[in-house]
């Protein structure tokens, strides 16, 4: 599985890409491969306020619902229109073409606290 | 929880385990969709050693087994299989199970994983109380490891690695017979709507007899197939499954399965409930479910025609096949009309939806 180090991570398994104010979010590899097929992705609309530690979407897989929760607060500024017509990108580009959302951070620094990639490795790692 | 005898083989595949009716289960191996895909256009094999067996033997056999089940046993001819339901006196089901008859002295029932225990000490019960000689009752579950190859390919990847002439078994008719030179049942039934057989084999030669089946189907496609396609396949086909759209509290008659419930064949437990639900027409209907907004029904989402709920969904997926949301729900009668248009409650949003026919696939 890969965990790109450049990224900030989730007890939830979402990922996080900073860039000054912006985030960029998605779910991680391990993830979509516990899900299995993504067949369904439901997205917040541009402008939507989030909130750290709540859904802000969904991901369906052919079996299960899973909520996807905001790692950080802000407002929803772009989000990945190609999912709904093609959600099996989760499956094939979890960092890349998968992304869900961009937001505007409320607070640029509250990615500081999320896990870096050795801290969720090591969390992975436990919930095994 | 328990395992089959083809534990290790689906670790050794690097199959996904879940728990499953106290069964440690493949969920998948390469993927729900792929497996499903496989088993509509060639092969897949199953492992479903969870099911349980119950033999039913002795003089008395027959007479006993039109008492415990809903359908007429005496159709049923030597080397033919009958799906039929157990009810209970208020016409709940107990379980739904496949019947298949030697001979006039010895049956053997197929019953749901999750239901061997509740099923044989129900069956055991009846048989106490009906004061009837000459039966016996075995749970034989130990005895059998099942496999089942399902599709398009099943018969000429079976033909491969048996002498038994397949071509003369009809649907729903089994016989004795050596696949991989392992003795066994072989049952042309399945739950997947895309023909093949479902094989009976002792469970030390589980293992062996899944390898060479594989081997053999390889030139044709086949794959290993978990638990999650063998829902969606059976979903597609319209196909209840036991504790979603058949319970204690559901009648085969409001699951849409009043053919396997013969009123007239003479006395049998739940008969007087399920004449009287036949004769005052049934309060709620279970029919399919086609989303016509993309969307995903999920057991337990509410049904609405307008702001009344009218029903609840029972099973939901995603069809691999056609792509859309499909589901099965359980409604009030005078809403169960094919084609109308309902909603769906998905989380807090309101999703349009038909009343399909089903199967929903051919």
């Amino acid at each position: 599985m890969d965990f790109p180090e450049e990224l900030k991570y989730t007890e939830e398994h979402e990922w996080v890409l900073v860039e000054e104010t912006l985030a960029t979010i998605g779910v991680s590899d391990f993830a979509q491969d516990a899900l299995g097929d993504v067949v369904f992705v439901e997205l917040p609309e541009v402008g939507t306020e989030v909130v750290a530690g709540k859904a802000f979407g969904v991901v369906e897989s052919v079996k299960a619902v899973s909520d996807v929760y905001a790692p950080i607060s802000g407002i929803v500024e772009e989000v990945n229109e190609e999912l709904p017509d093609a959600p099996e990108i989760i499956n094939t580009s979890p960092y890349e073409d998968g992304w869900m959302i961009k937001i505007r951070m409320a607070d640029a620094g509250a990615a500081d606290a999320l896990m870096d990639v050795e801290a969720y490795q090591a969390h992975i790692a436990e919930e095994k | 929880m328990q395992t089959t005898p083809l534990n290790q083989v689906h670790k050794d595949l690097g199959a996904r385990m879940v728990e499953f009716g106290g069964w440690e289960m493949p969920v998948q191996y390469a993927g729900v969709i792929e497996e499903h895909l496989a088993v509509r256009q060639a092969a897949g094999l199953f492992d479903v050693s969870h099911m349980g067996e119950v033999e039913v033997t002795g003089e008395g056999a027959l007479e006993f087994l039109q008492c415990l089940t809903t359908n007429d046993v005496s159709r049923l001819v030597d080397g033919q299989v009958q799906y039929s339901a157990l009810c209970y006196p208020e016409g709940g089901v107990v379980d739904d199970v496949t019947l298949y008859r030697s001979n006039a002295g010895h049956f053997m029932f197929c019953v749901n994983a999750a239901n061997t225990d509740k099923d044989f000490a129900w069956m055991q019960k009846v048989l106490a109380e009906s004061g009837m000689d000459g039966v016996t009752l075995t749970n034989v579950s130990d005895n059998y490891a099942q496999i089942a190859l399902q599709g398009p390919k099943a018969d000429e990847i079976l033909a491969e690695l048996t002498s038994v002439p397949l071509q003369d078994l009809s649907y729903y008719h089994f016989c004795e017979g050596e696949v991989a030179d392992v003795p066994m049942l072989i049952s042309r039934t399945g739950y997947t709507g895309s023909g093949g057989f479902e094989l009976y084999l002792p469970p030390e030669s589980a293992a062996a007899v899944w390898l060479r089946l594989m081997e053999a189907g390889q030139a044709y496609g086949l794959v290993p197939v978990g638990l999650g396609a063998r829902d969606t396949l059976r979903l597609e086909k319209g196909y209840a499954l036991y504790g979603h759209e058949l319970t204690s509290e559901i009648s085969p008659l409001e699951a849409g399965l009043g053919w396997i419930v013969k009123l007239n064949k003479g006395k049998f437990i739940g008969r007087a409930a399920l004449a009287s639900q036949k004769s005052s027409g049934v309060l709620r209907r279970w029919v399919g479910l086609k989303m016509l907004e993309r969307g995903i029904p999920r057991e337990g989402y509410p049904l609405y025609s307008g702001d009344k709920q009218i029903g609840i969904v029972t099973s939901g997926t995603m069809s691999p096949s056609l792509k859309v949301g499909i589901g099965l729900a359980l409604v009030e009668t005078a809403y169960a009309v094919l084609d109308a248009e309902v909603e769906v409650g998905v989380r807090n949003r309101r999703l349009k939806a038909s009343l399909a026919r089903t199967p929903f696939v051919d």
